[in-house]
Parts: C-alpha cells; structure tokens; sequence
C-alpha cells in the first residue's frame, strides 16, 4: 500500500465515522417529527404533500396498514416506472432518440430501481432517454431508500414503544426521509461531483474530432445530480453502463473519495438513529463495533488478494504487480478494492472497477458481503433492520445457551418473532442457492455465463446473490440482459426486498404490542464486547451454514486451483 | 387495500416534480453558474472552435509518434464503453496480455497499466511511469531528446491527494501536437 493509499482510507473512515453520531440524532428528529434546522424551509413544502395525497400526518396506522400502504406504493412505482420505461420512445428529454425498452428488460429495471437494488442489465447511455433518467430512475433512488428508512425506524418504534398497535405513518415517513433527509445531502454532493467534472447539462450527445481525426461520441446529460443520488441512497445504478468507473462518473481521487464516503455516511449514521429510539447508545455502540469487525476483515482479505501479482502472468516480461485488468490508472489497487468491499457491505452496488477481473479472494469478499444479507451497514434503512434481525437472532441463541427466555432491550422474544426471524433467514438461500442452480442448470440460461471454470459458477452465484441481496453489482461478464435472467433475477429482487420487509413489519408490530420488562441484573447484557463477538459469530455461522458449499464450487476452487 | 391508492399515486406525483424535476434542474442552475466547462462535459476545442474530445475520456492513438493510452476492450466505443470481464484465470487473459507483452519485447518489463485494459474503457491516465517508459520511443519518431519529453511528462503529472499520480495521456499528447518543435516532425 502507498502514502495515498492510507490517506484514502483514514480520510474514508474520519468522513463515514464522526459525523454519524451527528447525523443519526438529525435523523432520528427527522423521522420523528421533530424540528430541525431546514424545517423554516421544508415544513411548507411537506405540509404541501400531505395535503396534495390527502393523508393527516398526524394519524399513525398498525403494522398491516402500514404494510399495505407500503405495497401500494410499491406497485404504483413500478407500474410507473415500467411504463415510462417502455414508452421512453415518444416521451421528451430524448436527444438520441432512444427507443422503448423490450418487456423483459423493462420489468427487470423498474423492479430492480424499486427494491433499491439498482442492478443493471442495460447500459444508460445507450437505452435510456435523459427523461427515463430523471423522472423514472432517479426518483426510484430517492424513494426507494425512504422506504428502507421507513421500515427500519417501523422496527425502532416496536422496539421503543410499550403496549402499543400504532407504528408510524408511512406516507409521512418517506416524504420526510426524502425532503429532510436525501434531498439536501445531495444537493451538497451533486454540485461537488461537477466541480471534479462530472457532466450535468441536457445538451445532445456531442461529436467531436479526435487528435488523430476520427470520429468520437461523447454522451452526455444531467449525470451528477443522478449520481449524488445513486450513492447516498445506496442505490448503485449507474448513469452510464461501466458506473463509477467511467471517467464522467468518477473523474478524480476526490471524487472517488466522496463517492465512497456517501455509500456509507448515511448507513452507518442510521445505528445511531437506532440508539435514540431505544435510548441506550451502548446498543448503537455494540452494533457498530460488530459491523467494522467484519468490514475490517473484508477490506484486508481483499486489498492482499488484489495486490497480489496473478499467477497466471508469472514468467512473462511484464511488470509483476497486483492486475490491473478491469481497474482504473487514476485509483489504483488499493482504491478499487476499497470500494469493492464498501459497495457490497452497503446494498450500494455501484462499481470504480469491474469484479469480474479480480482475483478468486478478491472477488470472494465482495460476494460473502452480499451473501450474509449486507447487514455491515447495509443499505439504508435495509442494513441496519436486516442487522437487528442477526441481533434477535443472537439474543435467541444466548437465550437457549443461558436457558433463559430470550428478550432483546426487555421485549421478550417468543415463538411469533422467533418464526418471522427464521422466514428472514430462508430469503438469502432460496434466491441464491435454488434460482442460482436453476440458472447453471439449463443450457439456455447457463450460456450467459462469460468465464471458464469455476470462476464461471462464481458469476452466475453473484448475480442471484446481488439480486437477492437488492445489492445490484455484477460480475459483470455475465449476459444478464436475457429474457429468462430478466424475469428471474427481477423475481429474486422482490423477494429479498418483500421477503425482508413483511416479515419486518409483523415483528415490529408484535414488539410494540409488548410491555418492556424492565432490565435487571439477571438480564443477558447487549453491549459490550461480549456480545459484539457472540453478534459477530452468529453473522459468520448462519452465512457459512448456508453459503460455504456453494462457495466452495465457486471462488474457493478457483482459488485453489490456482 | 385500495384507500392507499390515492395517497400512493399523489405521493409518487409529488415526488417526481420535486425529485425528479425540480432536483436535477436546481444542480444544472448552480453547475452552469459555477462550473460551466466541467458541466459541459470538459470538453476539448482547437483554435477554431471545434471540438476534439472531453479531457476525462481517452482516445485512440496510433503510430510511435504518440504516447498511448491504456489499452480498451471496447476500442475506446464511447456510446457504450466497455470492459473485458476477464477473470485472472481466464486463459484467455495471459494470451493477451502475453501477445501485447511480445510487441515490446526490447523494453522489458512492460508496465501492467500497458497491457491491461480499464474497467471503464475510456482511463484517459496512465502512470507516470508507464508514461516516462513510452519516452524512448516517442523521441525517436519526432526526433526529440528523451530530458525534452521527460520534462513533458513530469509537467503533465498530477498528484492528488487521495489517489495515484497520474498523466492525462490526451493532455500530453495534445502538448505534442501544439509544440512547434514537435509538431514540425
């Protein structure tokens, strides 16, 4: 590692840690209602929402209410969206007159834009109008992390609130996540992305004469304001195909850094938000603690496996450093894999550098993210309810070892929760294990794979994990862009999206029917290192359960093999 | 079910003026006001006003009188760009690579930014390194002397902060192209 490359990180971890604390009060006072600096500004225009979508911010609805608002909202999203999608043809906003998008393709995009997965099977700069962009797209980006948002603070109230079938108004919850919380990080984020040259105009692409007199393209559009968006909502689609790592997205070592910083700020901002809603920062702490454990052990097996030199190379006349195959000059090694494990780690997915071309290890990091459900940080709002689930998980396990009813923060755990808590830990295996084998299974579908070998298996496993997992990052050699992939990677998408959030939902609402009991010296204490490590093991234990076999096919043989 | 509706399809509405509309206009006021020539895509103009690409996206340089960018899986295709996808252990990779190795086979070794393509296809850098190794033969095709070209390089190498030095191979070359030593070649 160079000087630049431990600066990197230290700026990274100064910029994701210490506002946190910070932000996730404000986000704790946003979603709850409270006053905040911007609210001179914004209350006028959220009163304006509220009355506009006839909804009285002041009536709160059960967890099945809130849960039915939250499909219909989800369906109309997608109706939507696939509609502009497949229309974009004769809508405005199109200099290149890009065409309507096929069925397939149309279903798999505004699925994945919905579920903040944000995988893409299309490039932007050739199958996207600048209208499907911003007001298809881009305000996905902006609504589909809300939801997250909202369904995490649901779980916080069930756990904070005593006695109670009230949870929250959703229509309130995702208009304030967008106006108080995504709109002004972004605005800030946006306009910084441009000074390091990220394009933002409406112009027609524009053609110009290269050095040696050939002709040259240059696409073109409101990219940086779409691109603020796509990292700050952990979305991860890119506006142009090969994402952050084409030079209009990511032209600089600084815009790199604050497209880094900006996958993680607001996921790691919101274990604090959790902390003021159960009063006990300690629990936030433990949480914490436990996410940079594995973080930290991610980005090292990654950043040693790609500074290896390949071993397929050694003998020949060429410089033997770690491969440079699929990464960007103006980054570097260390950077790539940096953000490799940070996409993966939140269910961002955007990319500086193509996955496909790293090394076994360096490729299994990024996977292992995604395959234990991206709960270190996460997605936002995702992350963090799809961490408490592993926290409940643990509180369970310490419960049957200590031969003790388990109750997580005096909310006793019973068999109710312990089900819905199970459900969760079936959604992971059946879109990656049972859709993956389908996928290798068939000649049709198994021919999209793009690499030989046991690396070849690795692709297609990443691309049912990422769906599953609402990541959206891709080996991306893999043709994804096919009817069957289409339909059931888009299938793998609203599972691991609704498989989650329902199951969310009803233990959020079974906790806040209880009476908290209040926590004695008997009471098995969730913070403290004790617990970080038996949190940290469970995430490691149900992950290697599930996944080692089929980890085993992929990049472990590929890297034995080697 | 259905009294969600009609919240569900207002919200969506609202939402994408402000967001969708309202948003990205703001950002395009403010870069147009503040940082016009990045908002335009940096783009790059001769004398007579014509354009000649963006100093963010590589071209394609052939013959030894320039120096050459990172090689492009998708040979430099802008609309869209691509990469290769190649895994390490895809033998088709060492076969590459141990071909464009071959085409320099006085300079060993050759620098790996030299022979292996960019996850975006358009890296318009390249080290300074790999940059400094192409010297030799750029000043035998223009009949310059190497200090001449080392100090070139050295004067086109940034280095930031958070990330690597680089040269912007198109910056150089361009430089190449206005030096009226250079260009008389």
């Amino acid at each position: 590692m160079h000087d630049y490359d431990w600066l990197l990180l230290a700026a990274f971890s100064l910029l994701v840690l210490a506002p946190a604390p910070f932000l996730g009060r404000y986000f704790y006072r946003v979603m709850e209602g409270q006053r905040t600096w911007l609210s001179p500004v914004l209350k006028p225009v959220e009163r304006l929402c509220y009355r506009v979508a006839g909804v009285d911010p002041q009536q709160e609805q059960s967890w099945r209410g809130y849960a039915l608002a939250l499909l219909a909202f989800t369906l109309v999203c997608l109706l939507a969206l696939m509609s502009i999608l497949l229309l974009q043809g004769g809508l405005p906003l199109n200099p290149q007159q890009v065409a309507g998008m096929s069925l397939p393709l149309a279903f798999n995009t505004a699925v994945s834009f919905v579920t903040n997965t944000n995988w893409q099977a299309y490039s932007g700069e050739v199958q996207l109008s600048y209208f499907s962009q911003m007001l298809g797209l881009g305000v996905q980006n902006f609504v589909s992390p809300a939801v997250g948002l909202a369904v995490l603070v649901v779980l916080c109230r069930g756990l904070a609130r005593q006695s109670s079938d009230r949870l929250g108004n959703f229509w309130v919850d995702i208009t304030r996540a967008v106006l108080y919380g995504l709109l002004p990080l972004c605005l800030v984020l946006a306009v910084l992305l441009v000074w390091q040259g990220v394009p933002q105009n409406f112009s027609d692409y524009v053609s110009a004469t290269t050095l040696q007199g050939s002709e040259q393209t240059l696409p073109m559009g409101p990219a940086a304001s779409q691109i603020a968006i796509k990292q700050l909502g952990t979305n991860g689609g890119g506006f142009f195909g090969v994402n952050s790592a084409h030079p209009f997205e990511n032209p600089t070592a600084l815009s790199n850094l604050l497209e880094l910083v900006s996958i993680l700020l607001i996921p790691a901002a919101l274990v604090f938000t959790f902390g003021h809603y159960v009063r006990d920062l300690r629990q936030s702490r433990a949480i914490l603690a436990s996410m940079l454990v594995l973080f930290v052990i991610g980005l090292g097996v990654c950043a040693w496996a790609e500074l290896q030199p390949n071993p397929a190379l050694a003998g020949l006349p060429i410089e033997q450093v770690g491969s440079l195959e699929g990464k960007e000059a103006r980054f570097g090694t260390f950077a790539s894999a940096l953000w490799a494990t940070t996409t993966t780690a939140a269910s961002n997915g955007s990319v500086n550098a193509m996955h496909d071309s790293f090394s076994a290890l360096g490729g299994l990091v990024p996977l292992v993210n995604m395959l234990l459900g991206e709960i270190v940080f996460g997605g936002v709002g995702a992350g963090l309810y799809g961490m408490l689930l592993f926290v409940l998980i643990a509180v369970f396990l310490a419960g049957l070892m200590i031969g003790r009813t388990p109750a997580y923060l005096g909310k006793k755990l019973e068999a109710r929760e312990v089900r819905l808590m199970v459900a969760t830990l079936l959604v992971m295996p059946v879109g990656v294990l049972i859709f993956g084998a389908l996928a290798v299974s068939f000649a049709g579908p198994a021919a999209s794979i793009g690499n030989p070998g046991p690396h070849g298996f690795s692709q297609a496993l990443y691309a049912y994990g990422s769906a599953t997992g609402n990541n959206g990052s891709a080996f991306a050699g893999f043709t994804a862009d096919t009817p069957y992939h289409n339909l059931m990677l888009g299938l793998a998408m609203l599972l691991g999206r609704f498989g989650y959030i329902l199951p969310v939902l009803a233990i959020a609402g079974s906790l806040a029917a209880k009476r908290a009991a209040p926590q004695g010296q008997n009471s098995f204490p969730t913070h403290g290192p004790l617990f970080v490590v038996l949190l940290t093991l469970t995430i490691l234990l149900v992950g290697g359960l599930t996944f080692m076999p089929a980890l085993a096919l992929g990049p472990l043989a590929e890297h034995l093999a080697f | 079910m259905l009294e969600h509706f009609r919240p569900a399809i207002t919200t969506l509405a609202v939402m994408t003026l402000l967001v969708g509309v309202a948003y990205p206009l703001t950002v395009t006021g403010v870069a147009q006001v503040a940082f016009p020539d990045q908002a335009a895509g940096s783009l790059v103009h001769d004398d007579t006003g014509q354009v000649r690409g963006s100093r963010l996206i590589a071209q394609a340089f052939d013959g030894d009188q320039w120096f050459q960018p990172r090689p492009s899986a998708g040979s430099y295709a802008t609309v869209a760009s691509a990469a290769s996808n190649l895994a390490p252990s895809n033998p088709k990779l060492r076969e590459r690579i141990e071909q464009a190795g071959a085409g320099h086979a006085g300079q060993a070794p050759v620098p790996m930014q030299l022979l292996t393509t960019s996850g975006s296809g358009l890296d318009p850098h390249l080290s300074p390194e790999a940059a400094a190794w192409q010297i030799p033969r750029v000043a035998q095709a223009r009949s310059l002397t190497e200090v001449e070209l080392l100090r070139l390089v050295e004067a086109h190498t940034e280095r930031p902060l958070f990330g690597p030095a680089v040269v912007n191979v198109l910056a150089l070359n361009l430089a190449l192209a206005d030096n009226p030593s250079t260009s008389s070649q």
